[in-house]
């Protein structure tokens, strides 16, 4: 018997103990009670979510492993094959900003090489609040660093992601990493433990107390009592993990594993219910033969910790020495700890005794499903912030705004907008990671709205010339303010931003982050979040092949009011580069090229702006709504732009509108751009920096405009416009009767932007 | 002419050299376990970029004790060339195969950038391919490649030739604000005294490939193969 504190400390309901006692027949032991714990966590089993998960799209011919397996599969053709899959480790990185990043670096990477496939890069999609606050300079510093950490010494390119700063995540960072890997092995390794009698092999690193208990930890509120939390994070270190992975890939490679399962979230409990059911069979392990990193510990502890670089296979049995040899080779442990059977249960020994015995699909398959009741009505913050139109902000001029009884100039504004922290260049961010090791990375950070990897096996080395592009997109303003709008935004941004370097996108991987589930506002958020994820990746033949579930994002203040996060499903999506010669920056490339806006007749508006948060200081509106018909053919006519030759530069139109899209186009190519208007103007700050969903920039050769032209109308009819012209060194635009609006010289524009998120960390801003 | 790449638990840009020395200039290549010890069939020998045996205690130290760095010794006395690259570099000065060392960087953090490095006037077997005094463009990817040595070294080393590379601007000027890491007199690469084993914290085996538009570094190997 437990007292009801007990129970609540390993994260369980009193529902749920009674549910473990009727399954088992009897009273859990404490170390079964922790096992339920952690895997009845939502971090482990999805209980609040998998009901809406049920509606994402799962496959298609390009998927060859859908939901369910380490990572997901997708043909790329050549008989190339790409494992990828986004993880969050938000929760750690909150109390421990560099192992709590470092280590999920190390968990999405360890999800890639278990199925047999190399690591080739990493990406990320970072949140945090304001950098005006020290705490959050702290947080942010120490998780580049973690990951940079990580990453560098691992030796795989970190190329690509998304990093945005918002006061919804000040108390709760998110760290969401993503990881790709090209098929090593000719069979993908699954989990499933398979063949009575064959012989279940730990291998990696020793098993300590650090970590304990890390997934319940992961899917409860973050308090201020959270920081005594701080064992709940593991110690990563990338140089046995980079042992690790050549030491599995060789051993995949002798044909003599059955199965592989990395030891993430709630460790051995987890690797060995799970592949006990998956494989619909038994496994017995005896704690006695695992490396142990420090003596004393009890069975609570083996099983709980979440000790890194760790994982455990089925081999064929008589082959588990070829295995441990391999291992030991790379310095680390092989051990043979136990054996699968028939009986469908987890069988756990210790001291020569039976100190666990659960049915394995209690633990892992069969688990709690809670249907949370969705209100019919939105939540007030919702509906107060539709109410809000474009008549409450004070009229404009091709001059600028009036603020507060003091003019703002559109320079001044396009200025003020390129040095806010999400927008700004993350140069001093991605400098830290080490983005070109393996010597395959086509586009270096920065340069173009998608990473771009060469596929080169490291085996035989035989000239290709194929590729993958990969990116990870939200916007969580526009999330907040209509998740199911927000939603399909974040997959067709996604899908844009691949088409923008020219990939045909394929698949997606999404890292669901939100607020509590319990609370009625935070279920509305994320049901019609999933609905949008999965009619937007309907629509857009990109299925979802797993992912990862964050839920309780909220932090207490110190008046014990919860805070939730901005709701933020980061979309990561591949894509197919069939010519890694023939892809796309977002520079300009020659003076005197023409420029021209795809999907012009999207509508744009100020509702979730950035310059409407920036300038404005006001969240509200309706964000832009996605129509994938024109999304489909704006995004196809770009890649087809691309890959016959017209297009020279492509550039998505996102946070900040047209004209912030121009900036980055000009800074990042080092050219100016001059754009004439016909037409009168209604309203010139939603013309300017007003956001439209489906609008890509695109720069063409002058000589090859006529055929680009009949291409277009043929393909866009009239969703395009040729708004202006590559020059040297200004950006301009000019009214229909030849005045300025906006003229800035680009290096203003680009030292404004180059040194914005840098100018927080000099000794200025710290004191 | 036959390479071989040490691969020690950590290293990670073994496989990247090997890339360019087998696959695009077509050389034997083989790789060498960090327990090997016999490195008579080889020509060139380079230790590669990476974090031998994780790093955690100074960049190189563990790695210096390993069984072939002794037999790297013996082949570079020989006079037959070694190249260090990144790491490489850290542990040939942990070997005393070349002077000084490399610490941590100006800024404190890593920094993975394309710099440019003006190459040494006087002709060497590591640099005849290039323009003496041209200015190429090569990645760095480091945390500690901030050269240090006495002034007497690096009186030494400037007198007798040795420092290959220097990073400057796009024009070849050399000083403080084209220093990305704090290196003392801008040292980016540098030889022992009779010419055979070179150092350096760039990698010119990320810029040797026409497919990733950086080729600023295959006239290095290209050198190799006319000395």
């Amino acid at each position: 018997m437990f007292t009801p504190a007990e129970i609540a400390a390993e994260g369980l309901k009193p529902s749920e103990y009674e549910e473990i006692v009727q399954r088992l027949g009897r009273h859990p032991n404490k170390a079964e009670l922790g096992m339920f714990g952690v895997m009845w966590s939502e971090h482990c089993c999805y209980k609040n979510s998998r009901s809406l998960l049920s509606q994402f799209p799962t496959t298609g011919p390009q998927v060859l492993v859908g939901p369910g397996e380490n990572a997901g599969v997708v043909d790329l053709g050549d008989g190339l094959r790409l494992a990828f899959k986004i993880e969050s480790h938000n929760h750690p990185s909150a109390i421990e900003p560099f192992q709590g990043a470092a280590t999920g670096v190390g968990g999405i990477l360890r999800d890639i090489f278990t199925m047999g496939a190399r690591p080739i890069a990493i990406l990320n999609s970072l949140r945090f609040g304001s950098l005006d606050s020290p705490r959050t300079r702290r947080i942010f510093s120490g998780v580049v660093e973690g990951i940079a950490h990580y990453g560098n010494c691992v030796g795989v390119p970190t190329v690509g992601g998304e990093i945005y700063f918002d006061p919804a995540y000040s108390g709760n960072p998110l760290v969401n990493a993503m990881a790709l890997g090209v098929m090593e092995t000719d069979a993908i390794v699954k989990s499933g433990a398979a063949g009575v009698g064959n012989p279940v092999l730990y291998v990696g690193s020793t098993t300590g107390r650090d970590g304990m208990g890390g997934a319940s930890f992961a899917s409860a509120e973050l308090s201020d009592a959270s920081m005594d939390d701080r064992p709940a994070v593991q110690v990563g270190d990338p140089f046995l993990e980079k042992s690790l992975i050549e030491a599995c890939l060789e051993a995949f490679k002798t044909g003599a594993v059955v199965a592989a399962q990395d030891m993430g979230a709630a460790g051995i409990t987890c690797s060995t219910s799970e592949m006990a059911a998956n494989g619909g069979v038994g496994v017995e392990l005896d704690l006695d033969r695992i490396p142990a990193r420090e003596p004393g510990m009890v069975p609570y502890e083996y099983l709980l910790s979440e000790s890194q670089e760790r994982m455990l296979f089925v081999a064929q049995k008589g082959r588990e020495q070829e295995l441990i040899d391999i291992f030991e080779r790379w310095g680390l442990h092989g051990v043979v700890a136990g054996q699968v059977i028939e009986e469908p249960i987890v069988r756990i020994f210790h001291q020569g005794s039976i100190a666990a015995e659960i049915p394995a699909t209690a633990l892992a398959d069969n688990t709690p499903i809670y249907h949370h009741e969705l209100i019919s009505e939105p939540p007030d913050y919702a509906k107060t912030a539709w109410a809000w139109t474009v008549d409450q902000l004070p009229d404009c001029t091709h001059e600028g705004i009036e603020i507060n009884g003091e003019m703002m100039g559109w320079n001044e504004v396009l200025m003020r907008l390129l040095a806010v922290p999400s927008l700004a260049s993350k140069h001093w961010v991605y400098q830290q990671y080490d983005h070109q090791v393996q010597n395959n990375t086509v586009i270096l950070p920065g340069g173009a709205d998608a990473a771009v990897v060469r596929l080169r096996s490291q085996l035989h080395s035989e000239p290709t010339r194929r590729g993958v592009a990969a990116t990870t997109d939200c916007n969580p303003r526009y999330v907040y303010l209509n998740p199911y709008e927000g939603a399909k935004a974040a997959v067709a941004e996604a899908a844009r931003n691949l088409s923008c370097v020219g990939a045909e996108p394929l698949a997606i991987t999404n890292n669901l982050n939100f607020g509590s589930p319990e609370k009625p506002t935070g279920y509305w958020q994320l049901a019609h979040a999933c609905r949008g994820i999965a009619e937007a990746c309907r629509e857009l033949n990109t299925p979802v092949t797993g992912g990862n579930v964050s839920l309780y994002n909220e932090t207490f203040d110190s008046n014990g009011k919860p805070t939730a996060i901005y709701p933020t499903p980061v979309i990561g999506m591949v894509g197919r580069v069939d010519d890694v010669t023939q892809v796309c920056g977002q520079g300009w490339k020659h003076e005197g090229d023409r420029i021209y806006l795809l999907g012009s007749q999207a509508p744009r508006t100020l509702g979730g702006s950035e310059y409407l948060a920036t300038i404005h200081h006001t969240v509200a509106g309706q964000p832009p709504v996605v129509d994938f018909e024109r999304e489909r053919a704006v995004q196809a006519a770009c890649r087809d732009g691309i890959r016959r030759g017209w297009v020279r530069s492509a550039h998505d139109c996102a946070e900040g509108g047209l004209v912030v899209a121009l900036a980055e186009c000009c800074i990042s190519g080092h050219f100016g751009a001059v754009m004439r208007l016909e037409h009168p103007v209604q309203r010139w700050d939603e013309f300017l920096f007003g956001e439209a969903a489906g609008q890509i920039l695109v720069s063409v050769q002058a000589s090859k405009h006529e055929e680009w032209e009949e291409f277009l109308r043929s393909r866009l009819d009239q969703n395009w416009s040729m708004i202006g012209l590559v020059t040297l060194a200004t950006l301009q635009i000019l009214t229909p009767d030849n005045t300025y609006a906006l003229a800035i010289p680009i290096q203003r524009l680009r030292d404004r932007w180059l040194n914005s998120i840098q100018s927080y960390f000099t000794p200025a801003a710290a004191e | 002419m036959k390479f071989g790449i040490v691969v020690f638990p950590g290293s990670n840009c073994d496989r990247d050299v090997a890339y360019v020395t087998r696959d695009v200039i077509g050389q034997p290549t083989r790789m060498i376990w960090h327990q090997d010890t016999d490195l008579s069939d080889l020509d060139v020998v380079i230790v590669p970029g990476g974090f031998s045996y994780g790093d955690y205690l100074r960049c190189g130290a563990i790695a210096r004790f390993s069984p072939v760095m002794n037999s790297v010794i013996n082949h570079a006395q020989q006079g037959k060339w070694v190249l260090g690259i990144c790491n490489g570099f850290q542990i040939l000065t942990e070997v005393g195969l070349l002077p000084g060392a490399l610490t941590r960087n100006r800024d404190l953090h890593f920094i993975c950038d394309r710099v440019p490095l003006k190459i040494t006037p006087h002709r060497t077997p590591w640099t005849s391919q290039y323009d003496p005094d041209q200015v190429i463009t090569l990645p760095i990817a480091h945390g500690e490649g901030r050269y240090h040595a006495d002034a007497d070294t690096l009186k030494a080393l400037a007198d007798h030739d040795q420092i290959l590379f220097r990073y400057c601007d796009h024009e070849g000027a050399i000083d403080d604000t084209t220093n990305p890491n704090g290196s003392a007199s801008n040292i980016a690469g540098i030889t022992n005294p009779q010419g055979n084993i070179l150092g350096m914290m760039p990698h010119p085996e990320r810029a040797a490939d026409p497919v990733l538009n950086a080729t600023d570094g295959l006239g290095l190997f290209k050198s190799l193969l006319a000395a």
